[in-house]
């Protein structure tokens, strides 16, 4: 049998070093999950400081039922909400970045950097203007004046994302098109937008998760039949007496969407993310 | 090839959405500077929720007082701790997400698994991740109890109940702590740029550090940093510092965004080819001497990337508080809850503003000259 | 023949629209939204009232508008928005008191229904204190619902008695049998989160000050900064050294402070009576045998009390169905609809005696004493002063916690006072 050299040592120990600092990382991240799953099929008598990591005796399905009635008009909200908002605001995004990147705008140095300062604002502070304002134009209440609210407090980070983005692809693609005769919406077409998939999915899985989880505009912009989802996982924790089965319960449905965004476009975010769209 | 017909269809197709950001934050932003001028709220005689409401011009008074009144310490003290939370939530986005990069980057089993679960927590939202992360650092319970399984003494940290501060300074010490901090980097910076004989930016970089001092000297940053009306009172009762409360919040806060760096982090280690890497071994570098001399310093851009989005983050935050500390916790107030408190809690819409017009102050403070930087840098290269 | 045939019709569909318009002028239909920030436990009691409302006028759609989180902080968040916008809801649900006077009722945005009152003797229902302390300059503005009381300790007799310790009827008692329990390992008075520790706070103060000087804060009577109010924050501080505060009481939630004192690990915790709720409901305890009740030290004889109440908006969209709404909520029918399952009691004084068995033995002793103690309006829960003011309170808390001192958290209050305009 050969003996193992120095050299096939330090590698074997280097491999299972990795090996177990990822492992140590995996049940470090999934530490409050494992919290979170054994809560939520707990009976709620059963939830207390002492037992917390005790998993349960008995599995309490009841709470998933009742998240599930809290939630059912809201699920579709949400979703509504949020594919309206994404497909709208990464689209604009999209043509945004293309114009800031490809095309000399007047005053571009200027725009695009008061059009990226937008993210930082907080949004208590124009609440009540932004209240006066959707009322006036008849759209406070409902979905579609979320997706609207969704949709311009979201173009500053997916025009910086596609910008980003476009700037990678080669000007000399643009100038072939131009000469065989293409305008600036069939550059678009045929050039831009066949290569824009990777930043499609970075900004889509961004907005998704962003739009999915907001609370503030969904409970005071919309009206009873219009609430997202976010805000039926706050009615859950509410009361004076939480039974915290329900909110955990909660979490993990309202967390499945987008958990499955990451499952099935995983791959391509982390390709989208090195195809330009994190140069700062 | 980029016809005039071309160039203004370019322009009026970004026009919608620079009229939408004009109104919506700009237009907004207005309101709000104006509503901070006013007494909305302050004003005991008026009150603010009237059909017609009788707001008066105060100028400046709204900010003076969230400055100087001893009663006001919350808001003072929810800057030190966004500065605070800041600095340690991005650093440890930044760390964790480098390291698990790295880790990831050699090229492990089910690497596509570990990558969803460190992706995962991002999915929650701010405010579940707030309630559990409570649960889990109660006192009595969760965390500090986990060393009780392996026999080892239980944890007595307070976390979100620690009442300790480290790194305690005076209030009106920092105009003078920032100015000298300030002047030490530009100095690095110069001696950098003296080394490398580029003259412009050296003087650059001097004049801005002697700008600092000036203005220090001359006491031009009273004018903004206000005395406090009681000092010795309010160093008692709220002393400045990093409150260890904060640490169960960064924590909360790493788990949740670390994935997002993360990704970032493997996107732009992939992105260094093959070739170089082969290049360098060629060259007879080992693994470690690769990484920090190739392949580090081709994530420099993404190291800025991901501070601004964490920043933005950060400077905003809210769910994460409230969920995890609740809006009475004063060891952990942070902006984003006193606007949300003052304005719809007490009704004080004046003083909420002003607040938020504060924060904007301060992100642009920061924002403005990393664009400032960024347009330069593509002005030069478009030459 | 034919044109007698159409002023015939003419005269019939004439008199069929009166009488569709007089009806209608009469019966509630339309929509009523219904707006609180009771979810949870607290949402059975709600939709009950809102059964036997839609039995009595079924052509009404009533929009349960409820908005949960920060015990109200959300609600009152939307409510405000809309309210400052111009579409209120029907009716919604607010503390009586100054939450409702300070914020809307001097606002001009709530109609007065002292009409209403005398209409359906409520001025004789309700305790007279009760309506003296929610009329502003003579008129009522809201219907209480139900009642809550502030003032009550919590404990758990069998381990009292394995300690050897009575519940304490003064604070000097407490402060004899603290360094008993101390020695034992127990913790004798459980604090949590932040509120809970306001909710102390006037248990305290009422017993140092009594009804009387309680009153006299509101009205100026009791100087804050003066020896009754010092005197408070001394008593304050003593009680504090026997508690948890500090130590792990910023991340308790009241159920688990109550659990500390079921679990025997604390001997006595001050709370509202919904501890009562989540005791019977969520632990399954009897009253007076899992947990025993008393009323705060120093405070036997003095119900300090809370209420949601309704009222109707100026610009109420639909006001004839919101006014039914107001009837039933201030019926005895109405009351013991809602109050069983929420956990309180009546606001009326006759609805407990009318059906004793909704009640529980807890219950039906707090309805006792309602209907025969002093009144004393609770601070933390917004009867006593306006949320200007409760929102600065947790400063002047947090200020005298950090300091200990009894000279500067008077100032404070003082302070407090002056911009909020609470205290007369």
């Amino acid at each position: 049998m050969t003996a193992y050299t120095p050299r096939q040592w330090r590698r074997y120990t280097l491999r299972t070093i990795l090996y177990v600092a990822l492992i140590v990382m995996t049940l470090i991240f999934l530490l409050p999950i494992y919290l979170v799953v054994i809560t939520s099929v707990k009976n709620p008598a059963d939830i207390k400081l002492a037992t917390a990591w005790l998993p349960p005796t008995q599995i309490y399905w009841e709470s998933f039922q009742e998240v599930l009635v809290v939630f059912g008009p809201r699920l579709r909200n949400s979703v509504a909400l949020v594919i309206g908002a994404t497909a709208i605001s990464s689209i604009l995004g999209s043509i945004n970045g293309y114009v800031l990147s490809k095309w000399r705008i007047p005053g571009e140095k200027i725009l695009f950097p008061l059009m990226l300062f937008g993210m930082f604002i907080p949004y208590q502070a124009i609440l009540i203007p932004l209240f006066d304002f959707m009322r006036s134009i008849g759209l406070y209440g409902g979905i579609p004046g979320l997706i609207l609210i969704h949709v311009v407090y979201g173009l500053p980070i997916t025009t910086l994302i596609f910008r980003n983005f476009y700037v990678d692809i080669p000007d000399e693609m643009l100038e072939a098109a131009a000469i065989d005769g293409a305008d600036f919406f069939s550059i678009y077409t045929n050039v831009v937008f066949p290569l824009s998939i990777p930043g499609f999915v970075v900004v889509i899985i961004w907005q998704f998760t962003q739009i999915w989880n907001e609370f503030l505009f969904g409970v005071t912009m919309t009206a009873n039949d219009s609430q997202p989802i976010t805000v039926g996982l706050a009615q859950l924790a509410g009361g004076e007496a939480v039974k915290w089965n329900l909110p955990m319960a909660g979490a993990i449905v309202a967390a499945l969407p987008p958990l499955l965004i990451y499952i099935i476009l995983g791959r391509y975010f982390i390709r989208g993310l090195l195809a330009g769209s994190v140069k700062g | 090839m980029r016809s005039q017909r071309d160039r203004t269809i370019a322009f009026l197709m970004l026009l919608p959405s620079l009229a939408l950001l004009g109104l919506f934050v700009y237009g907004f932003i207005m309101q709000a500077i104006g509503t901070s001028m006013s007494d909305w709220g302050t004003n005991p005689a008026q009150p603010p929720l009237a059909i017609n409401v009788v707001k008066s011009f105060v100028g400046f008074e709204n900010y003076h007082n969230i400055m100087t009144d001893l009663l006001e310490f919350s808001f003072r003290n929810s800057l030190i701790n966004t500065f605070f939370f800041t600095v340690f939530f991005v650093a440890g986005c930044l760390g964790v997400g480098l390291f698990l990069a790295l880790l990831l980057d050699q090229n492990v089993m089910g690497e596509g698994l570990f990558r969803t679960i460190f992706l995962f927590p991002m999915a929650l939202s701010f405010v579940v991740t707030g309630t559990i992360w409570r649960w889990m650092l109660q006192p009595g319970g969760g965390i500090n109890t986990l060393p009780t399984a392996i026999g080892l003494p239980p944890i007595t940290f307070g976390w979100i109940n620690s009442r300790e501060v480290a790194f305690g300074f005076e209030w009106a010490d920092v105009p003078r702590i920032l100015t000298v901090v300030g002047v030490a980097i530009l100095s690095i910076l110069a001696l950098r740029f003296a080394l490398s004989g580029r003259r412009r930016a050296l003087m650059v970089v001097g004049g801005i550090a002697a700008l600092l001092i000036v203005l220090f000297v001359a006491g031009f940053w009273n004018l903004i940093w206000l005395p406090l009306d009681t000092p010795e009172a309010e160093a008692s009762i709220a002393p400045k510092g990093f409150n260890l409360a904060l640490i169960g919040v960064i924590i909360a806060a790493v788990w949740q965004m670390s994935g997002y760096t993360m990704a970032m982090f493997i996107a732009g280690i992939r992105g260094v080819s093959e070739e170089l890497r082969e290049a360098s071994r060629v060259d007879g570098c080992n693994e470690l001497q690769m990484y920090r001399y190739i392949i580090l310093p081709q994530l420099t851009p993404i190291f800025l990337s991901a501070m601004i989005i964490l920043g933005h983050i950060s400077l905003k935050i809210f769910d994460l508080v409230f969920a995890m500390a609740g809006p009475d916790n004063a060891q952990t107030v942070v902006p984003g809850l006193l606007v949300y408190t003052e304005g719809f809690r007490e009704n004080s819409f004046a003083k909420a503003s002003a607040i938020a017009v504060i924060m904007l102050f301060g992100v642009a403070i920061i924002i403005v000259p990393y664009l400032w930087s960024q347009f330069r840098e593509a002005s030069r290269a478009d030459r | 023949m034919k044109s007698r045939l159409l002023l015939v019709v003419l005269v019939i569909a004439l008199l069929s629209v009166f009488g569709v318009v007089s009806a209608q002028d009469e019966a509630p239909s339309g929509e009523l939204e219904i707006f609180s920030w009771w979810a949870g436990d607290e949402g059975p009691a709600l939709e009950a009232l809102i059964a036997v409302y839609a039995a009595q006028y079924p052509d009404v759609e009533v929009i349960n508008a409820t908005v949960t989180g920060g015990s109200g902080v959300n609600a009152r968040a939307v409510l405000k928005t809309r309210m400052l916008g111009g579409t209120p809801p029907a009716s919604f649900q607010v503390h009586a008191g100054q939450e409702l006077t300070g914020t809307w009722v001097i606002a001009d945005r709530m109609e007065p229904l002292t009409d209403l009152f005398v209409a359906q003797g409520w001025n004789e229902a309700f305790p007279a204190q009760l309506i003296e302390q929610i009329s502003y300059e003579g008129d009522v503005y809201s219907v209480p619902v139900n009642i809550h009381r502030s003032n009550v300790m919590w404990s758990n007799p069998a381990k009292l008695e394995e300690w050897g310790i009575a519940a304490p009827a003064t604070w000097d008692e407490f402060l004899v049998a603290c360094p008993t329990l101390q020695a034992a390992g127990v913790t004798p008075l459980v604090v949590g989160e932040a509120w809970t520790v306001n909710h102390l706070w006037e248990s305290v103060a009422l017993g140092v000050l009594g009804a009387d000087g309680w009153a006299g804060i509101w009205s100026g009577e009791t100087a804050a900064d003066g020896p009754e109010m010092l005197a408070v924050w001394d008593k304050f501080s003593e009680i504090l050294a026997c508690s948890n505060v500090g130590v792990d009481s910023a991340g308790l939630s009241w159920q688990q402070a109550i659990d500390k004192v079921i679990a025997g690990e604390a001997a006595f915790n001050i709370m509202g009576d919904w501890a009562a709720g989540y005791m019977v409901t969520t632990l399954e305890l009897e009253p007076g045998v899992g947990f025993g009740f008393n009323a705060s030290p120093d405070t036997a004889g003095t119900f300090m009390w809370l209420s949601d109440s309704f009222g109707l908006p100026v610009g109420s969209p639909n006001p004839v169905a919101t006014v039914a709404w107001l009837e039933l909520l201030g019926s005895v029918e109405g009351q013991n609809a809602f109050n069983p399952l929420k956990g309180s009691i009546p606001a009326r004084i006759d609805a407990v005696s009318a059906e004793p068995d909704l009640y529980n033995t807890y219950l039906q002793a707090a309805a006792a004493d309602w209907a025969s103690n002093d009144l004393a309006g609770s601070l933390a829960h917004g009867v006593a002063a306006n949320e200007r003011f409760m929102g600065d309170f947790n400063q002047v808390i947090e200020i005298y916690l950090a300091s200990g001192s009894s000279a500067a958290a008077s100032a404070a209050f003082k302070a407090v006072c002056a911009t909020s305009g609470a205290c007369g």
